[in-house]
């Protein structure tokens, strides 16, 4: 069985075009809504890359800024320039 | 629609939190230093001692000498707490990348004589090591203080200390071209060059220091006071003088952030030493104790890269403005 | 020497440089001393060097995203005072999880500030040491953010005036602070897989993720900005949590036993604080989004047992007695809540008996127990009050030796026998709420018997005196104002009137 990994987000402005992103690049993940806050989940992996983000913002992005809406996380971070990934080990 | 209620029904029953009106010697509205800030340290019945050092309590007023009735007698003049702190951080920040851009762009650090790009090098670089050693002195004295109000001054010292190590060595990668071999090099001087030794050697001595009153002395001021004096003041002046102005640019950052510091550190010498004779005569005496340290140790670093005339000039500056420092701390040097 | 062509640099690289570097070993002072700490728990350290960066922010990042948050938080802080949007939430019975909050939690973002202090000067590697610098600061904000968020319940509503003294010696509080004391006193490893990876990365989602949602919820505009805001820092405490836990394992296999046990004994001490949370999310929020038991499933059960999966190649398992909770999760809330019922007449919030909306709520989410065991109870308690005749327990309790929370947990196997649990030592017997909890007191006896349970304190004539009233005093607890029922209370008055108000103004 696969894991899931799992990112949660506030739900504001500017995390709602990062969400797109998110279930855009990953097609297995499930966005499941709350008040104020939105978990997505994800079995294995979790990717939200930069090249997305910055398309649907219309702006440079750097990756460390996904932290100003990061509620909670669950899986292994891997930051780089380009991607933030979530993981469980294989 | 609270707007709909007559104001009368939404007078406030307390203005502020119980302990805030105490010290405030009256229910007023408080400042958010205030109430972020009072009493926010446990200082009772605690529950276990430490596994790490059981001849103390978790919070204990015994790990220094100084004694005072109320450490929230001192307060920070700045009235920093986090929010302030992080976000005048983030002001000068914001202007020290657009120097770093300004001076990138145009490389206007090419344009420093070799012979003092070597100075940089030798000098300045290595001051890295200086802060990260700034940094953990001043994490110590947050960690051991006794007080909220004393030790978060210290960790927000503690930060700035590796925010100022991370811009020195950004300096050196502007040098170096992202090589790091500027920083390598840099290390080597820490660690075997012989002018730099009795500086290494202090610092390392200060990280094992009991008291952490004494530590903020040894530190905050009189090690620093020296290295500030000699780098952005006299090194300032004397590269200018060899199309140096670009690194007078980089350094806006620290001259700003030193002009803020002694505020708070003086401050806390002053507070302590009206408190008593007692506190006042240890204070003093540690402070003649480590300038007279401190000056012996950067002295040989100093004639070196300065010329002993300028060096001479140098610590006669720093003097009459540590003296004039002392003097309005209440101290009797 | 010429200014070099620049090189382009990644992230990893450009943190290395500007941090891990700066950091030398000293030949003119041992290592011993200038790290004293971090040997005698027997973590077997080969390399510091090999230690990964749980992220990489370097100062100018930190301080450029942290004010872009304070900056938010502060703007929503100031409207909501101006507004007055303690008017907007569903129930003025709510604010009494926001008391626990403050007095409860609040203080332990403090004690953080300090514990993650004390390791990010004391570990060897620098590395670690940054990390934990970053979020001891981090931590101060959060008490200062939390009190300045609730500063504003505080001039409309009581319990809330006198959270640091209170703190250090009302009984329920020293659940909290007992727990926090213990990690503090604890090495540094043992700190950072109690507090990084078994509190905030393994419990804490539970705390703040449901019940701040569950505050936005309740209209409680503060509570949940403060909350998320602090979260935004916790997704960077979550992977400094992983990756020292991962580091220990990594670094040589004879840590595999001892960060077993710890992860063993912080998985019941969070556990037991929890049953507090457990408590304010199904019987204080006036609106509720998920109870206790669901949220339990679905972070620790799910997500828990994915990282645990995940830990096995290194030879970790779940902990011990995981499986308890599984089976206490139909009853948690109502016990606790129970004994709170039982003892407001000495705490500084109200309680309540839910009213019939509310219990077909708890039916619905614990159809095995609450009308089998809890409902009754509840009538019963109601029917009392109705005649004149609120109970008070007026017996002082006996408290867990390891937890301090009063006996009033049932057997796993049994939830209508209360669960008693002893040990001996030097010739004394000690008492426990559970099995976990005297797990915990007989691996370390000697730090365990030094707990200042407030019980026995007052037992001792150290509380201010022998009668209820005398202790309550010296707690600087308004009687009969931040105390009792809710019903009745000038909590409720005000309320009241100023729905009152709002309704002759709308009319």
């Amino acid at each position: 069985m696969t894991r899931n990994v799992s990112i949660t987000l506030q739900n504001n402005d500017d995390a709602r075009l990062i969400i797109e992103a998110i279930a855009e690049d990953n097609p297995e993940a499930v966005v499941n809504q709350y008040p104020a806050m939105v978990k997505i989940d994800c079995p294995g992996k979790l990717i939200v890359k930069q090249e997305t983000v910055e398309e649907k913002l219309g702006r440079d992005w750097d990756v460390q800024e996904i932290h100003l809406s990061v509620i909670s996380l669950a899986g292994n971070v891997d930051e780089e320039d380009d991607y933030f990934e979530l993981s469980w080990g294989a | 629609m609270s707007l709909e209620i007559k104001t009368s029904v939404l007078q406030p029953r307390r203005n502020t939190y119980a302990n805030v009106a105490e010290r405030l010697g009256a229910d007023k509205p408080a400042t958010r230093y205030e109430e972020g800030t009072f009493d926010i340290q446990p200082t009772d019945n605690f529950h276990f001692r430490p596994t790490w050092d059981s001849s103390r309590e978790l919070y204990d007023k015994n790990l220094t000498k100084i004694k005072m009735e109320d450490w929230y007698s001192y307060r920070d003049p700045r009235q920093y707490y986090y929010g302030t702190y992080t976000i005048a951080r983030s002001r000068m920040m914001e202007a020290q990348e657009k120097n770093f851009s300004f001076v990138e762009k145009r490389n206007l650090l090419d344009s420093i004589s070799d012979e003092w790009k070597e100075k940089v090098g030798y000098f300045f670089l290595p001051l890295r090591h200086y802060e990260w050693g700034a940094n953990m002195n001043n994490s110590d004295f947050s960690d051991r203080s006794y007080g909220a109000s004393v030790s978060q001054v210290g960790i927000f010292a503690a930060m700035d200390r590796l925010g100022i190590a991370q811009i020195i060595s950004r300096v050196g990668l502007l040098l170096d071209g992202n090589s790091g071999t500027s920083l390598t090099k840099a290390k080597d001087y820490w660690l075997e060059d012989e002018a730099w030794q009795p500086i290494r050697k202090m610092v390392e001595d200060s990280f094992v220091l009991d008291d952490w009153f004494e530590l903020h002395i040894a530190q905050n001021f009189c090690m620093d006071a020296i290295v500030y004096g000699l780098t952005y003041d006299a090194f300032d002046a004397a590269i200018a003088a060899h199309n140096g102005a670009a690194l007078s640019m980089l350094n806006e950052f620290m001259v700003d952030w030193y002009a803020e510091e002694k505020k708070w550190a003086d401050n806390l010498l002053k507070v302590c030493a009206a408190e008593s004779d007692e506190n006042k005569a240890l204070i003093s005496d540690w402070v003649k104790k480590w300038r007279a340290q401190a000056e012996e140790a950067f002295t040989p670093l100093a004639q070196k890269t300065l010329g002993e005339e300028a060096a001479a000039a140098a610590f006669e500056a720093i003097n009459a403005d540590l003296d004039k420092r002392a003097k309005k701390a209440g101290l009797e040097l | 020497m010429a200014v070099n062509k620049k090189k382009r640099m990644g992230i990893k690289e450009r943190y290395s440089l500007l941090t891990r570097g700066l950091g030398w070993d000293t030949t003119y002072q041992p290592e011993e001393k200038v790290y004293p700490y971090d040997k005698y728990e027997g973590i077997i350290i080969h390399d510091w060097d090999e230690w990964e960066d749980p992220f990489r922010l370097t100062m100018d990042a930190y301080w450029k995203f942290q004010a872009e948050k304070e900056r938010k938080l502060y703007a929503v802080i100031d409207s909501f005072a101006q507004n007055n949007g303690h008017l907007g939430i569903t129930d003025a019975r709510y604010i009494n999880a926001i008391k626990i909050f403050l007095t409860g939690v609040s203080p332990l973002e403090y004690a953080a500030a300090r514990g993650f202090t004390h390791v990010g000067r004391h570990f060897g590697g620098v590395g670690a040491r940054v990390a934990c610098q970053m979020q001891a600061i981090d931590e101060l904000r959060h008490v200062q953010t939390q009190l300045h968020s609730m500063s504003h319940y505080n001039k409309y509503f009581d319990g809330l005036h006198n959270r640091g003294h209170m703190h250090d010696r009302v009984w329920y509080l020293s659940v909290p602070k007992s727990f926090f004391d213990d990690a503090m006193t604890a090495g540094p490893f043992e700190f950072l897989t109690a507090i990084s990876f078994s509190f905030e990365y393994v419990l804490t989602n539970l705390l703040f993720v449901p019940f701040m949602s569950g505050a936005a919820f309740n209209g409680d505009m503060a509570t949940v900005t403060f909350g998320f805001s602090a979260q935004s820092d916790e997704a960077r405490h979550m992977t400094l949590g992983l990756g020292v836990i991962k580091f220990m394992l990594e670094q040589d296999e004879r840590n595999v036993p001892i960060v077993q046990h710890w992860i063993d004994k912080w998985f019941w001490r969070g556990y037991r604080f929890l049953s507090l949370v457990a408590m304010m999310m199904d019987y204080m929020l006036p609106k509720r989004i998920m109870s206790w038991k669901e949220a339990w499933e679905i972070y620790f059960e799910d997500a828990g047992t994915s990282l645990f999966e995940d830990l096995g190649r290194y030879g970790i398992k779940l902990p011990k007695f995981h499986d308890i909770p599984a089976k206490e999760k139909d009853r948690l809330s109502h016990e606790v809540w129970s004994i709170f019922y039982n003892y407001t007449h000495a705490a500084a919030f109200h309680t309540w008996v839910p009213n019939e909306d509310e219990m077909q709520w708890l039916d619905s989410k614990y159809p095995d127990t609450f009308n089998k065991y809890y409902r009754p109870r509840y009538d019963h308690w109601q029917a009392e009050k109705d005649a004149g005749n609120r109970f008070y327990n007026q017996t002082l309790p006996m408290l867990c030796q390891t937890c301090q929370i009063p006996m009033g947990f049932t057997e796993p196997d049994d939830p209508t026998t209360i669960c008693f649990r002893s040990s001996e030592h030097n010739g004394e017997t000690y008492h426990f709420c559970s099995d976990g909890c005297k797990n915990i007191f007989d691996h370390e006896p000697e730090k365990y018997v030094q707990a200042w349970l407030p019980v026995h304190q007052i037992y001792q004539g150290n509380c201010g005196g022998a009668s209820v009233e005398d202790v309550l005093e010296w707690y600087k607890l308004n009687k009969s104002v931040d105390n009792m029922d809710y019903d009745g209370s000038p909590d409720q008055k005000l309320w009241e009137q100023w729905q009152a108000d709002r309704a002759k103004a709308a009319s």
